[in-house]
């Protein structure tokens, strides 16, 4: 059982929940952006929630399926075709064998998680089928898809089509995204002014934005509190002695342009960090397209974790609507 | 020097141990993180030792961060000044400094660069009063250096040369990053020195490459098979300056597998390297020749 890929789209991965238990020597999580799209999909599909899926970026790719399949897509309104007829997204649909999966331009989001029942079947890397194209680790072959690629299934369960997830439940950011974030770790480095404006002025996603981190610009520059450079940090007042970075940590070089790391995080270096976006938002970075405008908002643990409670909420809501 | 306790986010918790670079604050990092690690409590799901401070990443469903700060600090209490002695092993790394593929790319990067007349080991030579090229050579590969750190992407090294302070090379990064780093770069930033496992972006002066890889994701190097990532925090590492025929040699050996890289067991003591350093130096060194 296999697809075979007709064209890539833009930036397609091989993805699943992530690969923990190595971010010590420098091997980040990966995994889904958006972790509830993933499990939604696997779900619609009847896959454990684990199940390795595509993460396609922006723009869907073309695959051809060479057996009958239970697909669904889920995140971003991605509208799938199959043999050029329309298909629902966030609900389960048939592709026979011999029909080709193709996309329409996306209409809202960033990130579009295609499910087939049985999963893509490419070997276990550390533990997890996720994609590390940084360091060419996992996924197919390491590195984003490319035409003529043929993806291994799994053995599939044959879920029903037409399931569907209730659109009540389906999580997307609003406009501006609202960012929870809990300030910390280098916070200190900036005056209070800085800290103040920093949560006031709207950012709009910079170019840069991909599975490593997020860029952020628009907003006024950062001041700093002035200090003697502690030794092996370095001169400019945005460096620390290399430290490890949290998944969601910002980090703003020189003061100038916020960096949210995501999963695919370089998972250390020189720059500060003034907090962290708590582990309930990621998800929502993940949808976020460039250009689009966001606010960062300041929140306690109580509310970081009382936010992480509501999506797991959300997430056996779904579980229990299907 | 008190270590600084901060959460990053709701599954992080990020301790300072001191805000500038020394041995003792890496072996706080080190012997903390090495108590977590034993300490095995449930909800702790990574344990990162980084140059002066470490972070551990948990599962607030499974233990509630603030019982898991106090427990940290417990533990910090309880290891006291950190560790004083550490097995480990020392690792030479043979480097081709000055070598065509990082000239190439220097070349292409001088708009980024401090200096744009010099290549980068003409600089740091200067800025640190190092007589020329061999100079910095000498001073480069003459002592080894703690791997204090492993990050940044998958196996990359930091590196802190064991020498006295006003000894330890330093240098800024690039203006800005360059878009490209040959893989098995030797670079160096700040007081760090680092091995570029993967090819891409970096802001680190580069000096060199090592013909030896340090990270294979599939694992089809010998040396590499049981584990794709060479390096740990607390490894030791030693250049060995070669010319371009070894280096040619090196990659044909590592191709075919004939190629294992010189390392030995050793045992560091803190309080030995103070007392004195070349001395202490020279008999790690000694143990890649078998003595």
């Amino acid at each position: 059982m296999a697809i075979k890929v007709v064209k890539p789209g833009l930036s397609t991965t091989v993805q699943d929940l992530g690969r923990p238990g190595y971010y010590h020597i420098g091997i980040p999580i990966s995994g889904a952006m958006d972790r509830l799209a993933l499990r939604a999909a696997n779900l619609l599909v009847g896959n454990p929630e684990n199940a390795a899926v595509l993460e396609a970026s922006f723009l869907g790719p073309e695959l051809e399926f060479t057996e009958d399949a239970t697909v669904a897509v889920t995140g971003a309104e991605l509208p799938a075709r199959v043999d050029g007829v329309e298909r629902a997204t966030w609900t389960s649909f048939a592709v026979k064998q011999g029909q080709t999966l193709s996309f329409a331009f996306l209409k809202a989001g960033a990130r579009a998680y295609i499910a087939i029942s049985g999963g893509i079947d490419v070997p276990l890397a550390l533990g997890s089928r996720s994609t590390y194209t940084l360091g060419a680790l996992g996924g197919f072959k390491g590195r984003k898809l490319e035409a003529g690629d043929e993806l291994p299934l799994g053995a599939g369960a044959g879920a029903p089509e037409g399931r569907t997830i209730p659109r009540a439940l389906r999580r997307g950011p609003g406009s501006p995204a609202v960012l929870r974030m809990m300030p910390g770790l280098y916070w200190h480095r900036i005056t209070e002014a800085a800290g103040k404006h920093f949560f006031t002025d709207t950012w709009k996603v910079a170019p840069e934005a991909d599975r490593i981190g997020y860029r952020f610009r628009g907003g006024k520059p950062l001041e700093f509190v002035p200090r003697e450079p502690p030794f092996g940090a370095g001169s400019d007042p945005s460096n620390i002695v290399d430290a490890c970075y949290p998944y969601g940590s910002v980090q703003v070089p020189s003061g100038a342009e916020p960096i949210v790391l995501h999963r695919d995080a370089v998972s250390g270096g020189g720059y500060f960090m003034i907090g962290t976006v708590i582990s309930a938002d990621l998800d929502l970075i993940g949808q976020l397209q460039p250009h689009a405008p966001a606010a960062f908002t300041a929140v306690t643990m109580e509310q970081a974790l009382a936010a992480r409670h509501e999506r797991q909420k959300r997430l056996a809501e779904i579980r229990a609507a299907l | 020097m008190a270590s600084r306790y901060s959460y990053g986010g709701d599954e992080h918790i990020f301790v300072e141990c001191d805000e500038e670079m020394s041995l003792e604050a890496f072996f706080k990092s080190l012997s903390i993180t090495k108590a977590v690690r034993e300490a095995q409590i449930a909800g702790v799901t990574e344990i990162c030792p980084a140059n002066a401070s470490f972070q551990i990443k948990f599962d607030p469903d499974v233990i509630k961060p603030d019982d898991l700060l106090a427990e940290l600090k417990t533990i910090e209490a309880q290891t006291g000044a950190g560790m004083a002695h550490l097995s480990t092993r020392i690792i030479e790394i043979p480097v081709l400094y000055n070598d065509p593929w990082t000239h190439e790319t220097l070349m292409r990067f001088r708009d980024r660069h401090q200096a744009p007349d010099k290549t980068d080991i003409e600089y740091t030579a200067a800025i640190n009063h190092l007589d020329g090229v061999e100079g910095f050579v000498k001073a480069h590969s003459g002592a080894p250096w703690f791997v204090s750190m492993v990050g940044f992407v998958a196996g990359l090294p930091f590196l802190y040369q064991m020498v006295e302070r006003k000894r330890q090379i330093q240098s800024p990064k690039y203006l800005r990053p360059r878009t490209d780093t040959p893989k098995l770069t030797v670079g160096h930033g700040g007081c760090f020195g680092a091995i570029y496992s993967v090819r891409g972006a970096g802001g680190y002066q580069m000096f060199g490459i090592t013909p030896m890889p340090i990270y294979d994701p599939n694992q089809q190097i010998k040396y590499l098979r049981e584990f794709m990532c060479l390096f740990n925090p607390g490894d030791i590492v030693k250049w060995r300056p070669i010319e371009r025929a070894e280096y040619d040699q090196i990659v044909a050996d590592v191709e075919t597998g004939k190629f294992t890289p010189n390392m030995a067991k050793v045992d560091f003591s803190l309080d030995a390297f103070h007392a004195d350093i070349d001395a202490a130096n020279a008999k790690l060194t000694g143990a890649l020749h078998g003595h």
